[in-house]
């Protein structure tokens, strides 16, 4: 399709600039010659219905959750209502400024406390902030306030760890904060390797990073031990909130000893992942922590309305980003509690944990040969398969597993990640699925594995009816082409 | 069963019966007992929708929004027009509920999308190179500095204190992660403090940073500033950047800025999106998605996410940037705006908001006790002097405005003590005359 720089004509337009209303003063004598632009920039020159028509059918081009199915592993793509749309858009939400007085905010921050509270809740953390705008962001303040609490023992600990399963930006986060890498190996049942964290966390280690359920699925028995180890060596114990949506009122990452944790409001509270963003990674705490969050901080003061503290958390990081956080995340993940409460948050857990155990047993059915479980357990609200005996006796891979799935009008699982499972694929349906999708889903994959019995051609060159066919990804990395070349640069 | 799932007690009992358990307490079988809630979740109970909207509608309510008060609040997001046409393509579900594209097979929506925002951000910043967003201004600039210290591998930034006081704050918080040293460099006049910009930089320096126009919405000499040696990054309002000599013709090597006024709302703050451009040198240690162009097994045109092995997923830790979820739904509504504002419009709104806002200054400098904070030109925002008066005077002078249904501004004395008696005052297309002038009779009223 061509792009919104490739229609138009000299001369349209869309924006019709309101009247001036003030004196008409020469650009020049209100800007300086040397501070004024030459040339405009070449943006597009389309008329409103070009623009609205262009996009429209760009959207066309896109899968998306509310036409199908996206079991996307650690990633967990459940419903989102329309009702969060709706009380995000409220003028006194969507136009409120971020500096807008206290006084005048009242609504928001005692939305925003609620919120924190109730996170705290699930949690089992006491102290919120809800200012990192994405998991990855949380991931960054937890090993930021971990320097912090280390750097005011007067101890200088280098290291931290992460399972060899950790999500990629585990390790990038601890880079990003100024500390080395350790990897934990993972032992034969799928969870942390305790002698191998034995050996590994010692006084130079300032913290352990860790999810669990990790990103295969299972959750780790061994977790009260595992932070006796952490704790025992002084380092703190980080819990990677992505797979929060397979414990909620079952187990709190407090409870099991984790001393910070993130969440993802755009994996278990439902804020539209929108093509890869807008996020938010709000953190809980302990009490030792506590004393470095991130300003500024909400306060709930004497007569029960609310301001910033202007004084602040005492040994406080700093800011990790402008203003307050996502609000408008904050908006819509509040909306969900509400709505849930409690009991709605736990049977989310238990749901989408039955139906990750429900698609697992029926995949083991009619494709337990060629795609076995990578750990057989009972997993939590996702599941890791290899398509390495597929890949053998078919000769079709996992990616052409996944690109024939696309054929079928599903979006594929998760691929080639945890990196330690040959071929892995990573399921994860949520609660938001019905019987039927799954047993649907599970044909899909069967019909896909008889076909390639017969002619894996077909998955090896899927997929064959989407928009467009399998991208050169190598050739597009090579030569990067990253901007359209305007006209008067060809 | 809540509204949001599906499974019957039958459809329950089916699936047990496949998974080979008994019950669903046994898939928790996993969790020891000494970690479990022994209760449920302290909450209250879940409500119907008409409920909860009702809760978050009185909640809303009591927030002043920009449509309650004549607002000349500003200093870093403004109350900017959004076109109908933005709102209805965000909320479509093609672009609201996917996620990254991992599969570009199906998301060719999305990447073209990332592609042509890429292309916008080029042009308006004249920089070759710029990823698909990053999380707002602050945090982009932060990003910046990162950037400069794994191409250079120094370890010390020096910043203009007319860059944001939270882009400076989010740099030193993640500075002091990775050991860098962050050297503040004062005003002069309004503008850097030229001498001492020059002074502070070093062989050691990784970065420079600047914002144009700055925080006090002085136009600063950019080409000027950005005559040092180490990395050069300047924070840009991209409403401006139609009359505004861009970063890239001014010897800026990494541009960056808040998008909100570009099609977003306000939202207390967030989610908008930071834009991210660089020189071509750059390329390969940019922070966050960037999509290609390339073609399919047939030869057809088509878009995917490239350079991937800069990027967590792939290089793990030794990656450039640990970011993964950005803002791409907010660049969205960055390109569509963009679109739609076209080649001239970007052109007038910069020639309107110059005006207005030169308009606005004068007719406020000339009431008795107000003076410009400096004598040189603005774009989108200016301050002023109460002389004599300390910050308390300035809240009470702000606040006794906003009782008279005018937001008049940002107390510069929270974030300058410096300019302890300074209002920063902000223009947007939405401001009228009528507006205007009622914010200068309102002013002369309060301070007389």
């Amino acid at each position: 399709m061509k792009t919104i720089f490739e229609r138009g004509a000299a001369g349209r337009r869309a924006f019709v600039a309101p009247p001036t209303e003030v004196p008409e003063t020469p650009l020049a004598e209100l800007i300086p010659e040397a501070a004024r632009r030459r040339t405009p920039p070449r943006l597009p020159q389309v008329s409103e219905p070009e623009i609205v028509r262009h996009y429209v059918n760009l959207s066309k081009r896109n899968f998306d959750l509310d036409s199908g199915f996206y079991p996307l592993g650690s990633c967990t793509m459940k419903h989102n209502p329309r009702l969060h749309e709706r009380v995000a858009a409220l003028p006194g939400n969507a136009k409120l400024h971020p500096l807008q007085e206290p006084e005048a905010s009242q609504g928001a921050l005692e939305l925003m406390w609620n919120l924190g509270e109730a996170l705290a809740e699930i949690a089992g953390l006491p102290h919120v902030s809800l200012q990192p705008s994405a998991g990855s962001h949380g991931e960054l303040a937890g090993l930021l306030l971990t320097r912090a609490y280390h750097e005011e023992r007067g101890e200088r600990r280098p290291k931290v760890l992460t399972p060899d399963t950790a999500h990629g930006t585990n390790p990038a986060t601890v880079t990003m904060a100024g500390y080395e890498v350790v990897k934990v190996g993972t032992s034969a049942e799928g969870g942390v390797d305790l002698d191998d964290l034995r050996a590994k966390a010692d006084a130079e280690v300032a913290c352990l990073m860790l999810t669990n359920p990790n990103t295969l699925g299972l959750f780790d028995p061994n977790i009260e031990e595992i932070a006796a180890i952490v704790h025992g060596a002084g380092a703190t114990l980080y819990y990677d909130g992505a797979n929060l949506n397979a414990v909620m009122g079952v187990t709190r990452p407090g409870d099991m000893g984790f001393d910070i944790v993130h969440f993802n409001l755009h994996k278990t509270f439902t804020q539209p992942h929108g093509g890869g963003g807008p996020g938010s990674g709000p953190i809980a705490v302990s009490e030792r922590i506590r004393p470095y969050l991130m300003n500024p901080r909400i306060r709930r003061r004497e007569d029960g309305t609310f301001d910033l503290d202007p004084e602040g958390y005492e040994k406080s990081i700093g800011r990790l980003r402008g203003y307050q956080g996502n609000y408008g995340t904050f908006v819509r993940a509040y909306a969900y509690i509400c709505s849930l409460g409690g009991d709605g948050l736990a049977e989310a857990s238990e749901t989408a944990v039955l139906n990750a155990n429900y698609l697992k047993a029926r995949l083991a059915e009619v494709a337990g040969e060629r795609l076995p479980a990578a750990y057989e357990r009972i997993c939590g609200h996702e599941f890791c398969l290899s398509g390495a005996p597929m890949k053998r006796a078919l000769g079709i891979a996992t990616l052409d597993l996944a690109k024939r799935l696309l054929d079928h009008g599903y979006h594929p699982p998760t691929v080639y990640f945890p990196l330690l499972v040959e071929e892995a694929l990573l399921f994860e349906p949520t609660e938001t699925e019905t019987k039927e999708t799954l047993d649907a889903f599970v044909a899909a994959i069967a019909a896909i594995l008889a076909e390639a019995e017969e002619d894996p051609e077909i998955a090896r060159t899927a997929p064959h009816t989407t928009p467009v066919r399998r991208l050169d990804e190598a050739g597009a990395a090579r030569r990067p082409v990253i901007r359209q070349l305007l006209e008067e640069d060809q | 069963m809540s509204r949001y799932t599906a499974v019957t007690d039958a459809d329950r009992e089916a699936m047990l019966g496949a998974i080979g358990v008994g019950s669903v307490e046994e898939l928790f079988g996993a969790v020891p007992a000494a970690v479990r809630m022994d209760r449920p979740i302290a909450l209250p109970d879940g409500r119907g929708e008409q409920a909860v909207y009702a809760h978050l509608r009185e909640l809303a309510a009591r927030n002043v929004s920009t449509e309650d008060e004549v607002s000349f609040l500003g200093a870093g997001m403004y109350d900017s027009y959004s076109p109908a046409l933005i709102e209805m393509l965000m909320e479509r579900s093609e672009f609201l509920t996917p996620y990254t594209p991992y599969q570009p097979e199906v998301s060719q929506g999305g990447l073209q999308v990332m592609f042509e925002y890429q292309t916008a951000i080029s042009e308006l910043t004249a920089l070759p190179v710029s990823n698909a967003s990053v999380y707002e201004m602050p945090s982009a600039l932060a990003a910046a500095g990162y950037l400069a210290k794994l191409a250079n591998k120094r370890s010390r930034f020096v910043v203009s204190r007319g860059v944001h006081p939270h882009a400076r704050e989010t740099l030193r918080t993640l500075a002091r992660g990775y050991g860098a040293e962050v050297v503040e460099v004062g005003l002069a006049d309004g503008v850097t403090d030229r001498e001492a910009w020059f002074a502070a930089i070093d062989e050691e320096t990784a970065a420079a940073f600047l914002q144009q126009p700055n925080f006090l919405g002085v136009i600063e000499d950019v080409a000027d500033l950005a005559a040092v040696e180490p990395i050069t990054v300047c924070a840009c309002d991209p409403q401006t950047l139609g009359i505004l000599r861009p970063p890239g013709e001014s010897g800026i090597e990494i541009a960056v800025g808040e998008g909100q006024t570009l099609g977003n709302r306000l939202d207390f703050g967030g989610p908008s999106f930071g834009f991210f451009a660089a020189t071509e040198e750059h390329l390969r240690r940019m922070p966050g998605r960037i999509a290609g162009e390339t073609v399919d097994a047939d030869g057809a045109r088509g878009f995917v996410l490239t350079l991937q092995t800069r990027e967590q997923h792939i290089r793990r830790e030794r990656a450039t940037s640990n970011i993964c979820t950005s803002q791409a739904l907010n660049a969205l509504a960055g390109v569509v705006y963009l679109a739609w504002l076209g080649r001239r419009g970007i052109v007038e709104l910069g020639e309107l908001l110059a005006r207005r806002t030169d308009f606005t200054r004068r007719a406020l400098t000339a009431l008795d006790g107000v003076e410009p904070l400096a004598e040189r030109p603005v774009a989108r925002e200016f301050a002023v002097r109460f002389p004599g008066a300390d910050l308390a005077r300035v809240e009470a002078i702000a606040a006794a405005c906003r009782a008279a249904g005018v937001n008049p501004g940002y107390p510069l004395g929270r974030d300058y003590p410096e300019f302890e008696d300074g209002l920063l005052v902000a223009l947007t297309e939405q401001r009228t005359r009528v507006e205007i002038e009622r914010l200068v009779g309102t002013l002369a009223e309060v301070i007389a």
